[in-house]
């Protein structure tokens, strides 16, 4: 389990009230067994509108694949101030990706989306393979992705 | 030594994991001609990304990427009521080839080939292996060019027996091949773990103004209809609910945007030429899109287990015969010196002979390699030096340091030297580095105790003579057997025999053996079990021959091969010849010992160059064997020379035979006793014109008859090459001239 604490440049620069409370929250992403290699991953945050306001985790380490990311790299411009600190290996076929992050309380029932871009080498990209609104009732309910993820969840 | 350490050790240690990495390497090498033979490829210029995009949208309305592979396989990636699904797609018409899948088993092989199932620690081993291949490949490049006898010898035939010459040829074919795939594979994976740096594109960044307007139709996009499909590498479509969205484009020139409502190409970025190097090296490592070099590459790959185990032999071979038993004086104490220059380590074994029968009269004898060359041998009073000669003419592994450290040594008392070189009269240099140490060490003020003796072939008989020559020149009886390689012999029964010449004194009769006991037994075709087989022949190798009562075999070439189930010779009886008078007193039935010994220098070239075939008398032999296997219909030619067309016209229906099915394309005899009176050179003068003109177009001389039938044939042949500026050492030096005489 990987534990990180979040900084949200953007979203705490704009949304941050004066006492803000953080929350514990634990993302599991588990894939499919769909027998390529590791996949690509990255884990972020849109508006309602669907543009881009900051990464949660990147899961993969070469940079050089993060375009096949297409809606994360569009959004985030690939700049690595964005992603500093916020990557890991990528998940292997059929495995669980678990990470657990401090999110702003203001960013829960207020429109923001999570999404998870996948991509695996020789096998299809997957923009939003998952697009989950971040809601306080969301919590502890699974869905499942369109393109490798066979279940995602939050929890806090 | 050194280099034959570095390619030997780690050659035997990366065998297993070698072979592996090969294996698999050589399955994937198919992948690019399958995909190829999978992919419909239209012409260039007749199919543009637009007209591909909007067939395939046509079909499959939720389209998110189509991709076109190096091997011209196009995918599709489209979603479906919320379903994922990938399609192949002709296109030129936008029709579904079938799902996409890509197929398990590659896949599984594929990780097996770089990183043989362990992840990291397996891509770290396959590199490690890539790079082993990579010392094993450029020393055994070395060691080969050494062996032919310079690079530029290096395509021409190959002399040598058994697994080192096996080993040789393989290596030969496969080389450049698994140079390339060892050099593409190192460099991958050093790049992957960070010892080199690694080129890519991160392509350009999205653009600040999309026009966001109204989307046309896929097919109506001016960037789009601008790019031939065969340049396309993969359009991602735009996500369709983000009216600011764009197609990203990515060709074989680099990779930019397109605008959905305006057709515009937008922050196009030309690929860097480091990432056109990068992916060279990637695609000249897999054979992507480069179907025949996958398969090249394959080929090559196979070569390595054969490699491998040849390669094992060979090194057991050289272990087991250079391994030391004869107690060795020390060099500060012996009275006499025996240096030995040995490549294979054959020449170990007549070292050992010598030591052996020195020591049995009383010498103290220090015996080493030439290499271990002392600056001084303070108590010695003769020097021995027993030498091969390595390819053409070069110093072989164990004296390849004597030469330079000779000049730092002093000759004490009044040492005396003789030399004795061992070699191959086929190769064209015999036995020069022999002879160069004996002048180096004349050169050295010593004095010569007998002249420089050269061996053929390992002779067991003049290995004996010298020993008894050098013993009388010590005053000392010296006997010297040694016989490098026993023949295990087998029984041959005489099958039949078919009598010419006894009208004109050349009684030459064609022998037909078979093994003793075979025949009745159908097993014995199938499970050539216990003592009486014998291993495979071809024509023109020899048979050994021991008649009773004598120790030394008598060589015969063979007319036949393994194929042929019989063992057939051509033998003119000699005036007092013991082994030619044996054999003509067979009858049918009775049984003889014999052994085979390869001869694969002599063979006729295979391909569209003509071969010239010259022989007198029963050396007819192994060319009428090659003539027989030579199903292919190669242009052949035979000179032959007899006696009488009456008596001694060996084969003479069955060359008629040759004739008519075109086996043999053209006959010219000589009869010395008939009325023409003529020779075969006589032949060979009337038809020079003919014969320059072939042997300008590159063909081979094979020759094989007496000694003086064979210089003959040679002096009328420089006569005849010489308006094309070529001597006969020329040709021989390219394996164009070949003789089998005796």
């Amino acid at each position: 389990m990987k534990k990180i604490l979040l900084v949200l440049g953007l979203v705490v620069s704009v949304t941050l009230p004066a006492f803000a409370q953080a929350r514990e929250v634990t993302f599991t992403t588990e894939l499919y067994d769909y027998g390529g290699d590791g996949a690509y991953m990255a884990l972020y945050l849109t508006d309602e509108a669907g543009a881009y306001q900051g990464t949660l985790w990147v899961a993969g380490k070469k940079s050089k694949y993060y375009k096949h990311l297409s809606g994360w790299a569009r959004g985030s411009r690939l700049d690595p101030a964005e992603y500093d600190g916020l990557t890991g290996a990528s998940i292997t076929s059929g495995r669980t990706l678990k990470i657990t992050l401090d999110l702003d309380d203001t960013l829960f029932d207020s429109g923001y989306e999570v999404r998870v871009d996948t991509a695996v080498e020789d096998m299809r990209d997957n923009r939003a393979d998952i697009a989950l609104p971040l809601t306080t009732d969301g919590a502890g309910t699974a869905v499942s992705g369109h393109g490798y993820v066979r279940s995602f969840r939050y929890d806090f | 030594m050194m280099l034959r350490k570095w390619h030997g050790l780690p050659g035997l240690i990366a065998a297993l994991v070698l072979v592996t990495l090969a294996v698999t390497g050589a399955i994937l090498g198919l992948a690019p001609a399958l995909d190829r033979a999978g992919a419909v490829v239209p012409p260039a210029g007749e199919v543009s990304v637009a007209e591909l995009a909007g067939r395939v949208v046509a079909n499959y309305p939720g389209t998110e990427q189509i991709v076109r592979e190096l091997s011209g396989q196009v995918i599709v990636y489209y979603s479906q009521n919320g379903q994922a699904g990938a399609d192949l797609i002709n296109p030129v018409t936008g029709d579904s080839l079938g799902a996409y899948q890509p197929s398990a088993f590659f896949v599984w092989i594929k990780n097996l080939h770089r990183s043989f199932l362990l992840d990291t620690p397996g891509r770290m081993m396959a590199g490690i292996s890539a790079a082993l291949m990579l010392v094993v490949c450029l020393s055994g490049l070395v060691l080969l060019a050494r062996r032919c006898g310079g690079w530029r010898a290096l395509m021409r035939p190959m002399a040598g027996t058994g697994s080192k010459r096996l080993h040789a040829e393989i290596a030969r074919l496969a080389v450049l091949g698994l140079l390339l795939s060892a050099l593409t594979g190192s460099f991958l994976s050093a790049q992957r773990f960070g010892l080199l740096p690694e080129v890519s594109d991160l392509g350009p960044g999205f653009p600040a103004e999309v026009s966001g307007g109204q989307p046309r139709p896929v097919d109506r996009l001016q960037a789009l209809s601008e790019v031939d499909l065969n340049d396309l590498r993969e359009l991602v479509f735009p996500y369709p609910d983000d009216p600011q969205d764009v197609y990203s484009l990515t060709t074989s020139g680099g990779s930019g945007f397109v605008d959905p409502a305006t057709g515009e190409l937008l922050q196009f970025q030309p690929r860097s030429n480091g990432s056109v190097v990068q992916q060279w090296i990637m695609r000249l490592h897999t054979g992507e899109g480069l179907w025949w070099l996958g398969l090249i590459l394959g080929v090559a790959a196979l070569a390595v287990p054969a490699l491998s185990v040849t390669g094992a032999i060979v090194w057991w071979q050289r272990r087991r015969s250079s391994s030391q038993a004869v107690k060795n004086a020390p060099a500060a104490e012996a009275d006499v010196i025996v240096l030995v220059g040995s490549e294979g380590g054959s020449t170990w074994g007549f070292a050992r002979a010598l030591e052996q029968g020195l020591t049995s009269v009383g010498f103290q004898v220090h015996c080493a390699e030439m290499n271990a060359l002392e600056t001084t041998y303070p108590e010695a009073s003769l020097l021995l030096v027993l030498t091969s000669t390595y390819g053409d003419g070069d110093a072989p592994a164990s004296a390849r340091r004597f030469m330079v450290r000779l000049r730092d040594f002093r000759a004490c008392n009044a040492l005396k030297y003789a030399v004795l070189g061992f070699g191959d009269r086929q190769f064209a240099h015999f036995c020069r580095f022999a002879l160069e140490v004996d002048a180096a060490l004349a050169g050295k003020g010593l004095s010569r105790i007998q002249p420089v003796e050269l061996i053929d072939r390992c002779s067991a008989e003049r290995f004996s003579d010298w020993g008894e020559g050098l013993g009388t020149a010590l005053g000392a009886p010296l006997s010297l057997s040694h016989d490098p390689m026993p023949p295990r012999t087998s029984r041959l029964e005489l099958a039949g025999r078919v009598d010419y010449g006894l009208a004109v004194q050349a009684p030459t009769s064609i022998l037909r053996f078979r093994l003793a006991g075979e025949g009745q037994r159908w097993q014995s075709r199938f499970f050539r079990s216990g003592s009486n087989s014998l291993p495979t022949f071809e024509a023109g190798d020899l048979l050994g021959i021991l008649p009773p009562g004598s120790e030394e075999a008598r060589f015969y070439s063979l007319a036949s091969s393994s194929s042929d189930g019989v063992l057939e010779i051509c033998v003119r009886k000699q005036p007092g010849g013991l082994c030619s008078g044996y054999l003509h007193g067979l009858q049918p039935g009775e049984c003889i010992d014999a052994f085979i010994r390869h001869n694969p220098e002599f063979r006729p070239a295979t391909g569209p160059v003509p071969v010239i075939m010259i022989g007198a008398g029963a050396g007819i032999g192994p060319l009428i064997g090659f003539i027989r296997k030579n199903t292919a219909r190669n242009p052949m030619y035979l000179y032959w020379g007899g006696r009488s067309p009456n008596s001694d016209f060996l084969y003479q229906p069955e060359l008629g035979h040759y004739l008519e099915d075109q086996r043999l394309t053209g006959l010219s005899t000589a009869f010395s006793r008939s009325e023409e009176k003529a020779y075969v050179q006589d032949r060979l003068l009337q038809d020079q014109t003919a014969l320059r003109q072939m042997v300008d177009t590159g063909a081979q001389i094979l020759v094989c008859g007496g000694r003086d039938m064979a210089a003959g044939v040679k002096q009328v042949l420089e006569e005849i090459l010489r308006p094309l500026r070529l001597e006969v050492d020329d040709l021989r030096a390219q394996g164009r001239y070949l003789e089998d005489v005796y």
